[in-house]
């Protein structure tokens, strides 16, 4: 069970999207994770042959539990025999911080027999939402009936099934004859409700948040940017744009962001073991309100090196899919620094809690019309509030300063972002 | 389109990106951003979803136009061919 932010504890198994004997490669999505902020889709870190699934469907562990044991290239398969948990524990020979497959053990070369194969695991084919709905209300997919596409259960059917569960035993006939009382059905067990869900995603934000400023000796700068260039820029190209292709002005701050850590390396990164470990990747993670309350902010990879379409489609995809509860779990892991943008709820400025184990936080406010003294005169421009919380332990005021006045240059000249 | 076409277009629409919402709920005059706290991307996907729906294709500039659903409906309505 990877550790999916810093602030997860456990996960339950939902899905397993392979069965033994299955090939994956790096990057596959091989089971789907409940946490108490979503729904995650696990990748696989190895290439290889599932051997064997250790945890299963439904089951909730705690994260650094080997999940399965996946056979990597070159070894031959043994004879595959369900394991008891504890000795598949064991076996994991090396911890894989950042994977949830544990390497299998170097196997015998003999053949692997058919007849000891374990039972494929039950597939259920369920859209994520339906799944995590599942979850919620305590509904056995495995009893439900799908009507999506290729007989996939949607969320519609997770209501049915919810509804008929409901009526089932208000509408159980009376006993005809004096006898015993009809048992009423023991009760499903959800794994979570949607207010058990709140109250959980409330304590592992706390907790978070909490280790975050004992912790971390934030420091908190803040500028005003002008935007009209910037503006202007994106209007002209949006303009020239179908809608379908059009950018929002978070795609700017999201690149001059990425930018401009690249050319202060001491923001971007993590706080381990009591020293700064730097990262040459550079994973911004987007904070993004989820309408039922809380927030989460999944990774866009290596922004500095794509093109403001690319950043457009990977946020408009993750915002769609964090409002759809599923992500991945890389997303999830690896932002290196975060940038939150609190201006569309209306206020000028955010001075953020650094996430940790990162060394800083970005924040933008709403982009408002103000007077701005510039060449001796006054004129009105649109101007953003750009502000940094970083770490003291790794970066000073003064190099803080540097990377807002790098993100201000850098959105100057929005054509070469 | 009639109105009520369009509206029940609209708010379709705005279902699948805040299934939450309840169409009932919804104040046709009001703001939809703060009414329904939509974003900007929120606002970008409903403008993609009007225009694969109807094939009207709204500049950024309208934007403000559309801010309600009164606002949707009237602005559809001159550009949309008449039922």
């Amino acid at each position: 069970m990877p550790a999916l932010g810093a602030d997860m504890e456990a996960g339950t198994i939902l899905q397993w999207l392979v069965k033994p004997g299955d090939a994956v490669k790096r990057g596959d999505i091989i089971a789907v994770v409940d946490t108490e902020k979503a729904t995650i889709e696990i990748e696989v870190f190895e290439n290889g042959v599932i051997q064997a699934i250790v945890v299963p469907e439904g089951e909730k562990v705690p994260v650094g539990t080997v999940l399965a044991l996946i056979r990597t290239g070159g070894e031959v398969a043994m004879p595959a025999e369900p394991k008891p948990k504890p000795v598949a524990r064991e076996r994991a020979a090396r911890p894989a911080p950042a994977a949830a497959l544990a390497p299998a053990p170097p196997a015998p070369p003999i053949r692997p027999r058919e007849a000891a194969a374990p039972p494929p695991p039950r597939r259920v084919h369920a859209s994520p939402v339906a799944m995590r709905m599942a979850v919620d209300l305590g509904v056995d997919l495995t009893a439900v009936k799908g009507t999506g596409p290729d007989g996939a259960i949607t969320k519609a059917d997770v209501e049915r099934a919810a509804k008929a569960a409901k009526e089932g035993v208000a509408a159980a006939p009376p006993p005809t004859a004096p006898v015993e009382p009809p048992k009423a059905p023991p009760a499903p067990k959800p794994a979570m409700g949607p207010a058990e869900r709140q109250v959980a995603m409330r304590r592992v934000i706390a907790a978070a948040m909490a280790r975050s400023k004992r912790e971390i000796p934030h420091y908190y700068l803040g500028t005003h940017i002008d935007m009209t260039r910037a503006m202007a820029w994106l209007q002209a190209e949006n303009l020239k744009r179908a809608v379908t292709e059009r950018l929002l002005y978070s795609v700017l701050l999201l690149k001059a962001v990425a930018l401009a850590a690249r050319e202060i390396p001491e923001i971007n990164g993590f706080w381990v073991d009591g020293a700064f470990k730097p990262s040459e990747a550079i994973h911004v993670g987007v904070a993004i309100s989820l309408r039922q309350g809380g927030l989460i902010a999944p990774a866009i990879h290596d922004v500095g090196k794509k093109s403001l379409d690319e950043i457009m489609a990977n946020l408009r995809d993750l915002v769609n899919r964090v409002r759809a509860g599923v992500l991945r779990s890389s997303e999830i892991a690896d932002a290196t620094i975060t940038v939150t943008s609190l201006g569309e709820q209306g206020v000028e400025s955010v001075f953020g809690v650094i996430y940790p184990p990162q060394v800083a936080l970005v924040g933008f406010g709403k982009i408002t019309e103000r007077p701005w003294a510039a060449d001796g005169m006054v004129g009105v421009k649109p101007v953003i509030m750009a502000t940094l919380a970083a770490d003291h332990r790794v970066s000073d005021g003064h190099r803080g300063g540097l990377f807002l006045s790098k993100v201000d240059r850098l959105l100057q000249e929005p054509e070469k972002l | 389109m009639t109105d009520d076409e369009i509206k029940a277009l609209v708010l379709r629409e705005i279902r699948k990106i805040a299934p939450e919402v309840a169409p009932d709920e919804i104040d046709p005059a009001l703001d939809l951003r703060e009414q329904i706290d939509l974003d900007s991307m929120d606002i970008l996907n409903l403008a993609i979803a009007i225009r694969q729906a109807t094939g009207v294709d709204i500049p950024e500039a309208d934007y403000p136009r559309m801010a309600s659903l009164d606002g949707c409906v009237g602005y559809l309505r001159v550009r949309l061919p008449k039922s």
